[in-house]
């Protein structure tokens, strides 16, 4: 409350100060007879020397910016593309702020210098074809060089990954990641939205999952019974807008229900394999160090960014379309984290496109293991397969998988084609 | 359709002037000049409340979760409990902020202000080639306005999902709570905002077109009626495809359809759409957003031709040039727009096509700084508030455009898209350069508008405040966006979590900025203050104050229904007669012909 009063009480005070400054200022205006559209040289040149004056102040701090805060304060890039494309981007950087400081101190430079003297006329130029010329074709022979260059990185950047790079898939919803990994066979089951139910938040295709979506719709606790059964129950007495609600549920689900059958019409039992062996994991990424990764992305809900901000990567996640990024990180966490000289650094995939309330707090921490720790911590999550994690109960698939052969598979060397078997 | 309009205004002078009513004089007015203050009364009071709302979410960045009196004072308890604010009303005002700004501040506004007042001045018409269209067009600007204030209030909140609204966010209400009622307003609001804009604009075109007086020809027209000509052909290009943007995710709201919707899962709830895509949104949203930034610019650029040339007073640097850029400009402005598109799952093969026509846009925009540059060279300048305006904002101009390079080269865009690289961009381009080109405008042509002149001395300090309190908001935010500070986020804490030397720099520049901001805000303090004032107060104006070549000048003080007393007036040369060899005075109005033996430039 006090501040309040005491913001109001400033406020008031500083018009009435602007006020009667103004009125001084008319008053003696009216007394020399100055009008207000005629600029008195004082006015002017003070103006003009402000001119330089704030062309160096602001020179000043951009320069003390960049070395209070670094060049660019992004730190070194984690994977091999991402060190081409800052080289890049300090050239451009470069090209960019020589135009900056060059135009810049023209533009403060004349204006201080150019203030009108007395007897010293302007000069009528109104043109230079030459001139206009060289302003024209500098900029574009400039632009050209950018655009080759920026245009060579982006093909390479986003060009397809090498058939060997390990497939992950990063799933976005409000407001979590959860990875899957592709598994022994390197290969991502199918997905289809209508088979999202708790225990296969990601939708993923086989034929258990296709019956216990089908099951979930018509029997469990929200299904289709229990639906109608709620709506012809005499005893229940329900708001209006409640009953047309459900109603409108129910008619959705039918509509549902019919495709999911379709689905299970259509539905290759041999694509199972695929996705059994998927690995589901949440709250951090483990990535192994030098291996190229194809990363999908897929959302549940709205659009998402995926952003690894020291990866230099990011790609859009878009529900109803599945969008792809690759990249290879090649320092690891730990020697990230002597590179930064601090403990606690870690790598991180945000979200960077606004999704909600807690858009901001969106993040899966990343961590870079060297191929050994790679390979024991994948070890352990061989047995935590899709399968093994919800579906035990499933048909057993045949995918022997010799304990010698796990440590190439694991590192996506290799890919035995078993997912046709 | 042009003689009709001479010959009513004709009839009109011949009864001389009889009393108008208050309401077809103030508020129904079919007048030119009194729809452009209209519309510059209402931008100054939309754009007032955009800078509020900012200051609320700057406060919130730069404080996060620290109680606030000012935030609980404003938002009261439903938004901010305890003078904290709540995430979703971040949004909330970022998007209301973002919208107001771009749209009704720097298109409406902007244009609807100085193409009312200056295209039939500086023409030589006595009107708008439609006076009630151009009513029109004001009132739907002004209930436009409105709509989108009053969704302010409404109590599941403003559109939260940023100002480019994308789908599916704007589309579910289970997603974000302002994507309910407050996105209703907010479509809507932007429906009939177009609507006048349209209308508008069609005018505009109209005029430039019909109504030149006797000599005007396309080449003797000042660069402001180019850049306004150039922007109003824009606005009737592009702005039908947001109204179609709008119109599909008007129907993916209301009508089960689904253009931008498909395999959806929200709030536990399976959508039947499918087939939609998200991406046909972004699109068609672009497909108006870039134009629109021009449309934003343009304008300003005029403005600043004029005003530098006047108060260097020198001819303007390559006026064939500066009309060639502008329609360079306007053209390619067509071609660019996924380039905001980089990263959204769009084939990466039409995004080359995009970074090349982007980086093509640089040439133009080049040629125009080196242009004014130029004309400052070896001037005789003299510096009213509106000259230290248009000079921040050729400097503002360079300092956006350069960052532009960078974002429009897809390889780089992959880091800096969607950070606060990209908006420190568009601020120092439209928050910077156009607002500065606005201010010039205001201070230059208020003579012309109110015939009173504003307060110099406050004119300076608000220009110097402006400028060193919006550099110091926005030259910042390039160092938090290049370390990859996303956008959007109503904190850093997560930073915290992983990386705590680029967190303390967020934290550190976070504050710096609020308070740059908070000192920006408080020049705009100044300037309202002049500008309520001068309109009532204020000394009054003479005839040409700036001593300028340009019609508008030539037109009395008291404003006229008609703007010419007797017969229109002739033209004989360009605009840009400044110190002309061999003539008396410095300047050379447009109306006086051409000497013997004189070249026309
Ligand atoms: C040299 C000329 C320019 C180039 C090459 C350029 C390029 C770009 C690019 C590539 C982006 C997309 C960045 C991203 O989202 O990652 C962008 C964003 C933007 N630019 Fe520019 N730009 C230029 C001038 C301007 C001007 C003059 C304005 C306005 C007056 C402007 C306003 C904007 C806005 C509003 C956005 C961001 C919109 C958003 O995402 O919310 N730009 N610009
Ligand atoms: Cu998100
Ligand atoms: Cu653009």
């Amino acid at each position: 409350m006090v501040t309040k009063l005491v913001i109001l009480l400033v406020v008031v005070l500083g018009i009435l100060a602007i006020a009667q400054m103004m009125r001084v200022y008319e008053l003696s205006s009216k007394l020399t007879n100055k009008q207000e559209h005629e600029i008195s040289n004082r006015d002017n040149n003070m103006n003009a020397k402000l001119m330089l004056l704030f062309m160096i102040v602001l020179f000043g701090s951009f320069i003390w910016m960049i070395l209070k805060y670094g060049w660019t304060g992004r730190g070194e890039a984690a994977a091999p593309h991402g060190r081409e494309l800052d080289w890049l981007m300090n050239l451009n950087l470069i090209i960019i702020t020589i135009t900056f400081f060059l135009t810049n101190t023209l533009l403060f430079f004349f204006s201080y210098k150019y203030v009108k003297k007395e007897g010293v006329p302007a000069l009528y130029y109104p043109h230079n074809n030459k001139l206009e010329m060289l302003w024209t074709v500098v900029p574009a022979c400039v632009l050209a060089v950018i655009i080759i260059l920026g245009l060579k990185k982006w093909n390479e950047a986003t060009d397809l990954a090498k058939p060997e790079a390990i497939v992950v898939e990063l799933f976005s919803k409000q407001f979590d990641w959860t990875a899957r990994y592709s598994g022994v066979n390197n290969k991502l089951g199918y997905f289809d939205y209508k088979l999202t139910t708790d225990n296969n938040e990601l939708a993923i295709m086989t034929t258990n999952t296709i019956d216990s979506a089908i099951y979930q719709m018509e029997s469990g606790t929200t299904g289709m019974e229990a639906l109608e059964a709620k709506l012809n129950d005499p005893n229940i007495v329900m708001v209006p807008e409640d009953r047309e609600k459900m109603e409108a549920d129910l008619a959705r689900k039918e509509r549902m229900i019919r495709l999911l059958y379709q689905m299970r019409e259509k539905h290759d039992s041999e694509l199972d394999a695929l996705a059994w062996d998927d690995i589901i994991q949440k709250d951090t990424l483990y990535l192994c160090k030098n291996k190229e990764y194809e990363f999908n992305f897929r959302s549940k809900d709205v659009i998402h960014s995926a952003y690894f901000p020291h990866f230099r990567a990011q790609m859009n996640t878009v529900p109803g379309l599945t969008t792809r990024f690759k990249f290879t990180p090649d320092i690891s966490t730990a020697e990230m984290k002597k590179i930064k000289d601090d403990e606690n650094f870690n790598y991180v995939l945000l979200c960077n496109k606004i999704c909600g309330g807690a858009h901001y707090k969106m993040r899966m921490m990343v961590v870079v293991l060297e191929e050994a720790d790679y390979n024991d911590w994948m070890r352990s999550k061989l047995n935590k397969t899709f399968k093994d994690t919800y579906f035990p109960q499933a048909a057993p698939v045949e995918q022997v998988v010799e304990e010698a052969d796990v440590e190439e598979v694991e590192a996506g060397e290799d890919n035995p084609e078993n997912e046709g078997e | 359709m042009a003689a009709v309009a001479h010959e009513a205004h004709g009839h009109h002078d011949d009864h001389g002037h009889h009393e108008e009513h208050f309401v077809s004089k103030y508020i129904f007015s079919q007048d030119h000049k009194m729809i452009g203050k209209q519309f510059l009364v209402t931008a100054v009071f939309m754009g007032v409340v955009a800078m509020l709302l900012s200051l609320l979410f700057r406060i919130q960045l730069a404080w996060p979760g620290e109680s606030s009196d000012f935030l609980s004072f404003f938002l009261g308890d439903t938004w901010a409990p305890g003078g904290v604010m709540k995430e979703d009303m971040y949004l909330g005002l970022v998007t209301i902020h973002g919208t107001i700004m771009v749209f009704f501040l720097l298109t409406g506004g902007l244009s609807g202000t100085f193409s009312n007042i200056l295209i039939p001045l500086q023409l030589g018409a006595r009107d708008m080639a439609s006076g009630f269209l151009n009513m029109l067009s004001y009132w739907f600007f002004a209930l436009s306005s409105l709509i989108m204030f009053v969704s302010l209030f409404v109590e599941t909140g403003p559109a939260m999902a940023g100002w480019t609204i994308y789908p599916p966010l704007s589309a579910l209400p289970q997603a974000i709570s302002g994507s309910g009622l407050g996105m209703t307003l907010w479509l809507f609001s932007m429906a009939i905002f177009i609507a006048g804009s349209l209308i508008g604009s069609l005018n505009y075109i109209v005029t430039v077109i019909n109504l030149r007086t006797t000599g005007m020809t396309m080449t003797r027209m000042p660069l402001t009626v180019w850049a306004f000509f150039v922007t109003a052909i824009l606005g009737v290009l592009s702005f039908p495809v947001l109204l179609s943007a709008a119109v599909l995710l008007i129907m993916d709201r209301l009508a089960g359809t689904s253009f931008y919707l498909s395999d959806i899962i929200v709030g536990g709830e399976m959508l039947t759409q499918h087939g939609g895509s998200p991406l046909l949104f972004q699109h068609l949203f672009w497909f108006l957003g870039h134009p629109e930034v021009y449309i934003v610019l343009l304008p300003s650029l005029g403005l600043s031709s004029e005003i530098i040339a006047t108060n260097a007073r020198k001819p303007i640097f390559g006026y064939r040039a500066m009309i060639g850029s502008i329609l360079a400009i306007g053209f390619l402005s067509f071609i660019v727009w996924a380039h905001h598109m980089f990263v959204t799952g769009m084939n990466p093969f039409l995004g080359s096509v995009f970074v090349f026509t982007t980086l093509l846009i640089a040439i133009p925009s080049a040629v125009k700084v080196f242009n004014y540059i130029t004309t400052l060279w070896r001037g005789s300048i003299v510096y009213t508030p509106a000259m230290l305006f248009a000079i921040g904002l050729v400097s503002t101009f360079i300092t956006g455009g350069v960052t532009g390079i960078i974002l429009a080269d897809a390889a780089l865009d992959i880091a800096v898209h969607d950070t606060y690289f990209v908006v420190a961009h568009f601020h120092v381009v439209m928050g910077l350069s156009a607002v500065f080109g606005m201010f010039g405008g205001v201070y230059h042509w208020f003579p012309k508008m109110y015939g009173r002149m504003m307060n110099t001395r406050l004119g300076y300090i608000h220009f110097w405040i402006s400028i060193v309190g919006a550099y110091g908001v926005f030259f910042p935010m390039h160092f938090v966006g290049i370390a990859g500070a996303p956008r959007r986020y109503y904190d850093y804490s997560v930073y915290a979590d992983f990386d705590i030397s680029s967190y303390n720099m967020q934290m550190d520049l976070n504050v710096v900025i609020t308070i740059f901001a908070f000192i920006a805000a408080c020049g705009q303090l100044i300037f309202l203050y002049n500008f309520f004032y001068s309109i009532w107060r204020g000394p009054v104006a003479v005839q040409n104050p700036w001593r300028s070549t340009t019609l508008e000048w030539t037109a009395p003080v008291e404003h006229l229904h008609g703007n010419w007393p007797g017969d229109l007036p002739t033209v004989y040369r360009w605009p840009y007669d400044l110190s002309k060899p061999g003539a008396e005075e410095d300047f050379i109005p447009q109306t006086v012909p051409l000497a013997e033996g004189e070249e026309e430039h």
